[in-house]
């Protein structure tokens, strides 16, 4: 049956807005973002704190972890919260106040913030706790849309997007599957 | 040539939505040189213009006014503010249907007697017959090309549907196949073949699906008879000191109201929009609505007993590739009460794409539980269970006491708690949905609850006595005879199947009704 090349091209597109490349999980102080190692993305934030920026991204892949995706699909689907609050002060107030609360049960806990706690179990435990919050249901819901509304995560996970281009699927294994013993 | 009337051409028949019903309705009135308008509240989007991608295709077609939600039911938390998944646009939500068009059985049109009293539940026999309505379902079939009838092969077919077969033969069952599905399988009707694109809900690209945008509304727009004001949204249906209805007021786009006068208005905006619609209309002569005087407009709502089984498997499957819906098992869809339950359901290949497959597989869910099914995505398959639900009197589109839409109408609230009778169907179709997965060698099975409701049923139901329902036996209104129903809201009851090819039924129906009864001047 015909599968699908799951890797994805590098592109310049990882960058999101600047150009800037690092190593580590970084907030630096004019308000850029770098994350990864690969010095694979940038973000710049205006409205939001940096730290909380990575927090966020931290967050989504908490929520939404998938391995086999790096870091920049959780950064594009939290970047547009930069501009959404600059806009929407309520927004600003709900996500700063939210993150502000994950980081002092963190500190309380594990003598850390968030973004900084080593073990998964122990920041899901963290975001369990406060998962009947406002702001912990406002993130959920948008990054169940964002993080999986991306053609490139629709790669990684075997998904092939828009067919009508391409002639649909008639002669490209709509009815390929070569495995049942009994098709 | 379209037509185009007068506001006040009070020749006209107005019919309220351009969907299975009103769309159909429109082209066989039409085609019997009947004058008509259709008022679409949605635009007007063409085959070319819809889109493979489901959030883009989402805020193009959707109905997403404001609702509201309330009830036990799961879709109010989930989805509070989407309890109905259909489209606003011309062709309503035959843009977004799979295609699959079964026939009702016969028990289904006497649920009351076969299945008797049932606590709870608001049972009601048909006012017509599976024989009665038998030679409309046969226009309907061949009006819309369905596969398996009129000599008309089957789709191929597709990987989802392979898994499912090899399941449903393992399990010992005995009919299935690639469906009954008014998606042509070769080019007919001047429309082309499937093309196994995969995004049937979306709209389909080539037109191999039928819709009454592609297909009744320009073979009526073609007659001359027939007019599509699309962005017009209906707001009351106005009456005369006789109780006649005379016309409507609806919202245009600009936000202006208008008035279009009418001699017979024929409801179809689908099982919210509709009872919201007459509810709406309330007058000093009708104070709890038009053709309200059994108290039943609104109530008796039904939505199917949903849900979905997703399995993910050792190798790939590829279940988005190909014909969404084309392929059932119809051996749980027979009466037979000693499962534990009244009414029966059918097994149907369902996929989402990724973006979809999120928001639905388990609403609310985060963490690895959730994510690692979706890593399995590419060796999925899927199906949906469509049951008989029992009307409830209880169930109910009501009219928001406070919130209002921009037209100042009142916005619905859809109330909706599960019959016991529902839940144990569902149950039981959950536990026979994974056991046939389980047949081919599942690794893990997933139980997903309903999604936003895309059969919406019942709440102008049928009856044969005034005093027990909204409309008579050929849609007209009890209480008003030049005033009609002619969507899914008509259901007495709702059976173990998708609704569309039997509204289409009842629209061909009623249409020979209405222009008999014009030409006779009853109307």
């Amino acid at each position: 049956m015909r599968t699908i090349d799951k890797r994805l091209k590098v592109t310049r597109r990882n960058f999101l807005k600047s150009g800037a490349a690092a190593a580590g999980v970084t907030a630096l102080a004019t308000g850029t973002v770098v994350i990864d190692p690969n010095g694979a993305w940038a973000m710049s934030a205006k409205t939001l704190k940096p730290d909380t920026m990575v927090t966020l991204v931290r967050m989504a892949r908490d929520l939404y972890p998938h391995d086999r995706l790096g870091d920049i699909h959780y950064a594009r689907a939290i970047e547009p919260y930069d501009a959404k609050a600059g806009a929407d002060e309520t927004l600003k107030r709900l996500i700063e106040e939210g993150i502000s609360g994950l980081n002092q049960a963190a500190q309380a806990k594990h003598a850390s913030p968030y973004a900084a706690v080593a073990e998964e179990g122990d920041r899901v435990a963290l975001l369990k706790s406060m998962e009947a919050t406002p702001f912990f249901q406002k993130i959920r819901g948008d990054m169940v849309v964002a993080v999986y509304n991306q053609p490139e995560v629709w790669t990684k996970l075997g998904y092939e997007g828009s067919s009508a281009e391409h002639g649909g699927y008639i002669h490209r294994g709509f009815d390929d599957i070569d495995w049942l013993k009994d098709a | 040539m379209a037509a185009k009337f007068d506001l006040n051409d009070d020749g006209v028949v107005v019919i309220v939505g351009s969907g299975a019903g009103g769309g159909t309705l429109g082209n066989e009135l039409a085609q019997k040189g009947v004058k008509v308008v259709v008022l679409e509240a949605g635009p007007r989007v063409e085959m070319e213009e819809f889109v493979n991608n489901e959030w883009e295709s989402f805020s193009q077609i959707s109905w997403l006014d404001k609702r509201t939600t309330s009830g036990s039911w799961r879709v109010a938390k989930d989805f509070a503010g989407l309890p109905a998944w259909i489209v606003k646009a011309v062709g309503g939500s035959t843009i977004h249907w799979a295609g699959a068009s079964l026939r009702f059985q016969e028990h289904e049109f006497k649920t009351r007697t076969h299945y008797g009293e049932l606590a709870g539940a608001n049972l009601l026999d048909w006012p017509i017959t599976l024989a009665e309505l038998e030679p409309y379902y046969a226009k309907a079939e061949y009006k819309m090309g369905v596969t398996g009838t009129n000599g008309i092969p089957r789709l191929p077919g597709n990987n989802n549907y392979k898994v499912l077969a090899a399941g449903a033969k393992a399990l010992g069952y005995k009919e299935f196949h690639s469906g009954n599905m008014a998606i042509n399988s070769q080019e007919r009707d001047n429309r082309a073949s499937c093309q196994q694109i995969g995004f049937c809900f979306q709209g389909c690209k080539s037109g191999a699906k039928w819709s009454t945008l592609m297909a009744e509304i320009p073979k009526g727009e073609d007659t001359g008879n027939l007019e599509v004001r699309s962005d017009a949204q209906v707001i009351k249906i106005e009456h005369d000191a006789s109780g006649k209805v005379t016309g409507v007021l609806y919202g245009d786009k600009a936000g202006n109201v208008m008035r279009q006068k009418a001699r017979v208005v024929a409801v179809a905006g689908n099982s919210i929009e509709s009872p919201r619609l007459l509810l709406n209309s309330a007058s000093t002569m009708f104070p709890d609505g038009l053709a309200n005087s059994s108290g039943q407009v609104g109530r008796n709502y039904m939505r199917h007993t949903t849900g979905s089984v997703y399995a993910v498997f050792e190798n790939p499957v590829h279940m988005y590739r190909g014909t969404t819906m084309a392929g059932i098992v119809r051996d749980e869809a027979k009466l037979d009460t000693s499962r534990g339950f009244a009414g029966g359901y059918e097994m149907e290949t369902l996929s989402l794409g990724v973006p979809f497959m999120a928001a639905f597989l388990d609403p609310g869910a985060w963490g690895r539980g959730f994510t690692s099914a979706l890593d399995g995505y590419d060796h999925m398959a899927g199906m949906w269970i469509v049951g008989e639900d029992m009307p409830r009197e209880t169930n109910r589109i009501s009219l928001h006491a406070t919130e209002k839409d921009k037209f100042g109408m009142p916005i619905p609230n859809v109330h909706f708690d599960d019959h016991p009778n529902d839940v144990a169907m569902r149950n039981h179709a959950f536990k026979q949905g994974s056991a046939l997965y389980d047949a081919v060698g599942a690794t893990r099975t997933i139980h997903t609850p309903p999604y936003p409701s895309t059969h919406n049923m019942g709440t102008n139901r049928m009856s044969a006595k005034a005093s027990d329902g909204v409309i008579n036996k050929h849609g007209q209104a009890h209480d008003i005879k030049n005033l009609f129903v002619s969507d899914g809201s008509q259901f007495t009851t709702g059976a173990a199947c998708n609704p569309t090819l039997t509204i289409v039924s009842l629209a061909i129906r009623q249409a020979e009704f209405i222009a008999d009864q014009m030409g006779k001047r009853e109307i």
